[in-house]
């Protein structure tokens, strides 16, 4: 997407930059998508004094078919993306292009019916279910509101046979969401998403909330309504063993932007970009000799504030790869260093190669606060100033 | 002589007008200085409250506490509150869960450092100052002394738990309780963390209960291994053997329904099949047992014992996992 110029080794098997992924089934995709939430000042005259950069410019695919895993740490804005390409949250700028609709020019009813085709399953079943409403009332709503409710008769089957592709007894209808177990409820949840026939399914953090032993029943249950139902999935978690299981391909992010995508069994056999591999590495493997043997690479400090990302290379604070040039002067496009490998990384064939080795990096202070010491807080001091001007 | 040493701890919950509850029952385990042992289980098997019940933070009423903790020598649960207030961060330090939820909000990080530096080790507010910045220093906080006059909600989490572990440590317990500590944060703070915790353990020898629900997190750090159940230890190994070769089922269940970095893709997870809401008492047989690939019928009758099976391993299973074969690898 980003054509590079200069020498890209390894790139060969590549068609040429002018028609890079037209040639794949593409079910959803993503272009330069930002989302940016305005910072809030003052009591009556509600100034704007920065923006918290949640998305800041991602682009990716979903093809049809596959699960594509999107991974980060907390605040590294990969649920807002899940949202804004839902049209939860109103993106600030870039397309959602969806089976080669642009869903941003649609409008009240014509997308209300797309969002049919695009269900949402979330992270907390608890919350994401009404506590008054039985089963079956949950259930039916989408297919009313969608007018899919042919009579009582097709629809009572219609939901006993979900029921029984999610695993939950037909006698669950008339119970109410209280009744239930964590993973049981994960379950009507995604029976929820399922009524209404949907293609895209983006699900944020479907087993988080889940016991390690429940997880599994609810991650094999995702794959197989995906098999029955041909389903493609949009998985967002920050588990990268869990994403890697049930992944194709994976993308990671870092403060509001993908620093790395490929398909899952490369990401995790090489990591190119220092975030990936750092994170990699910081996942604890349930074996002791593993554990005993392995290096880590520990990263220094936290995640800068997305109010106020840092210059350049958002990472660049915190890896131990960074280099005196353009780290932290130059954003890093997303490039493509392997075929099917995107890294965001100026220096990414340099580490690859081994050329460039790991240093110590100072942590820095991070402001939880935030706001950009350069925008002045000028203003009315009190109500009583605003007031009386 | 182990440093902590906990027989037979039972905690019952006791409520008007219901059914007796029983958390924690006949937990027994034991830790030397310079020792990691790992207290892993899910929700509601008891972990936690096992952690409390040794510092004596249960609340008097409703909880009735049995069994002994003891402290070189002393039974902990047999002390009075007084007693016990001058052990607790002196002695014994703790580090919880939620690191947002077990600091003051209103006071700053350096007084609640500095607090337990006077009351145990009777410093001036001056001098015990000085001393809280280098604790902050040791734990990783970058410019310590600054961070002394901020409030917690000024810190992210990964601050917070620092200065949690910075407080538990302010006094050099030789017992450290630390109770999820990492579950709240991200993997790479994590990893920051455990390597604390890790070098802790190794070079001031302090001894380490880790209270975990993570396997990943107890096959890095502890020593040994104690699997809860439903209040009771099911099966208790040296890391190593656990891992290798669990032999409870619950334990094994575990084990192959997490995904695995480096394990091979494409392969299914076995799932536990049902979840806790399934158990049964453990006085009509094993609580596991419905949810149990290996249940026989004794399984529901009989409660099975906790039996030595040798190599310092415990396992409370009617029918457990046989061993896998080991193959001879000619070296």
């Amino acid at each position: 997407m980003n054509p590079q110029s200069g020498v890209r080794p390894e790139s060969g098997a590549t068609p040429g930059p002018a028609a890079p992924e037209s040639t794949v089934d593409e079910l959803m995709s993503v272009q330069g998508i930002k989302v940016h939430f305005p910072i809030k000042r003052g009591l009556l005259l509600d100034r704007t004094v920065g923006h918290v950069y949640a998305v800041d410019g991602v682009d990716l695919g979903v093809r049809r078919g596959e699960t594509y895993g999107l991974v980060g740490e907390s605040g590294c804005g990969k649920s807002t993306l899940g949202r804004a390409i839902l049209r939860l949250t109103e993106p600030t700028a870039g397309r959602v292009v969806f089976d080669g609709t642009d869903l941003s020019t649609l409008k009240g009813e014509s997308l209300r019916t797309m969002r049919r085709r695009m269900q949402m399953v979330f992270q907390d079943p608890m919350s994401s279910l009404d506590p008054r409403q039985s089963v079956e009332s949950i259930l039916v709503e989408g297919l009313r509101a969608h007018d899919l409710d042919k009579g009582k008769e097709s629809t009572g089957k219609r939901l006993r046979e979900l029921l029984t592709a999610v695993g939950l007894a037909s006698t669950s209808l008339r119970k109410y969401p209280h009744e239930f177990s964590g993973g049981q409820r994960q379950r009507i949840g995604i029976a929820r998403a399922l009524t209404v026939e949907p293609d895209l399914i983006i699900a944020d953090e479907p087993v988080s909330a889940l016991d390690v032993s429940v997880q599994a029943q609810v991650v094999n249950l995702l794959e197989e309504l995906q098999d029955q139902f041909g389903l493609t999935y949009l998985v967002i978690a920050h588990d990268l063993a869990v994403v890697r299981h049930i992944s194709d391909r994976v993308g990671v992010m870092y403060l509001g932007g993908l620093v790395e995508e490929a398909s899952s069994d490369d990401l995790y056999a090489e990591p190119l970009h220092p975030y990936t591999r750092a994170l990699l590495s910081a996942i604890p493997v349930p074996d002791p000799l593993v554990e005993d043997r392995r290096e880590r690479i520990l990263l220094k400090g936290d995640l800068p504030s997305p109010a106020n990302p840092p210059t350049g290379c958002r990472f660049h604070t915190r890896c131990p790869w960074k280099q005196e040039t353009k780290c932290s002067t130059e954003r890093p496009e997303l490039r493509e260093v392997l075929p099917g490998h995107r890294v965001a990384c100026h220096w990414a064939e340099d580490i690859r190669a081994g050329r460039i080795r790991p240093h110590e990096v100072e942590a820095v202070l991070v402001e939880e606060d935030g706001i950009s010491p350069d925008i002045p807080l000028v203003g009315p001091a009190s109500v009583t100033e605003a007031l009386n001007p | 002589m182990a440093l902590l040493e906990v027989r037979d701890l039972t905690v019952v919950f006791e409520r008007k007008g219901e059914q007796p509850f029983t958390a924690v029952d006949h937990v027994s385990f034991e830790v030397e200085p310079g020792q990691t042992v790992g207290l892993v289980g899910e929700s509601g098997c008891g972990k936690s409250v096992t952690s409390l019940a040794i510092m004596g933070l249960l609340p008097k009423r409703g909880a009735r506490v049995s069994g002994t903790v003891g402290y070189e020598g002393t039974n902990l649960l047999s002390l009075s509150d007084r007693e016990m207030r001058d052990r607790r961060g002196r002695d014994l330090g703790m580090v919880f869960q939620d690191p947002l939820s077990s600091l003051n909000p209103v006071v700053p990080i350096g007084v609640q450092v500095t607090e337990v530096l006077e009351r145990h080790r009777d410093m001036s507010r001056k001098k015990a100052m000085v001393e809280a910045a280098d604790l902050l220093d040791k734990v990783g906080i970058p410019d310590p002394t600054r961070r002394l006059s901020e409030y917690p909600h000024q810190l992210s989490g990964g601050m917070r738990q620092r200065a949690l572990i910075a407080i538990a440590l302010a006094c050099r317990p030789r017992l450290l309780i630390a109770d999820e500590p990492t579950t709240a944060l991200d993997v790479t703070i994590q990893a920051q963390i455990l390597a604390l915790l890790k070098e802790l353990v190794r070079d001031m020898g302090t001894a380490l209960v880790m209270i975990t629900h993570d396997l990943g997190v107890v096959a890095g750090l502890c020593d040994e291994v104690n699997v809860l159940y439903a209040g009771r230890v099911v099966e208790k190994a040296e890391r190593h053997e656990l891992f290798a070769a669990p032999r409870h089922p619950y334990t094994h269940g575990l084990l192959s329904s997490i995904p695995r970095l480096d394990a091979p893709r494409g392969q299914k997870l076995s799932p536990i099949k049902g979840s806790v809401a399934d158990n049964i008492p453990w006085d009509h047989g094993c609580a596991f047992a419905p949810r149990c690939p290996n249940a026989l019928d004794v399984c529901v009758q009989v409660t099975p014992a906790q039996e030595d099976i040798g190599g310092g391993r415990l396992l409370r299973c009617h029918n457990p996992v046989r061993p896998p074969v080991v193959e001879e690898v000619s070296a």
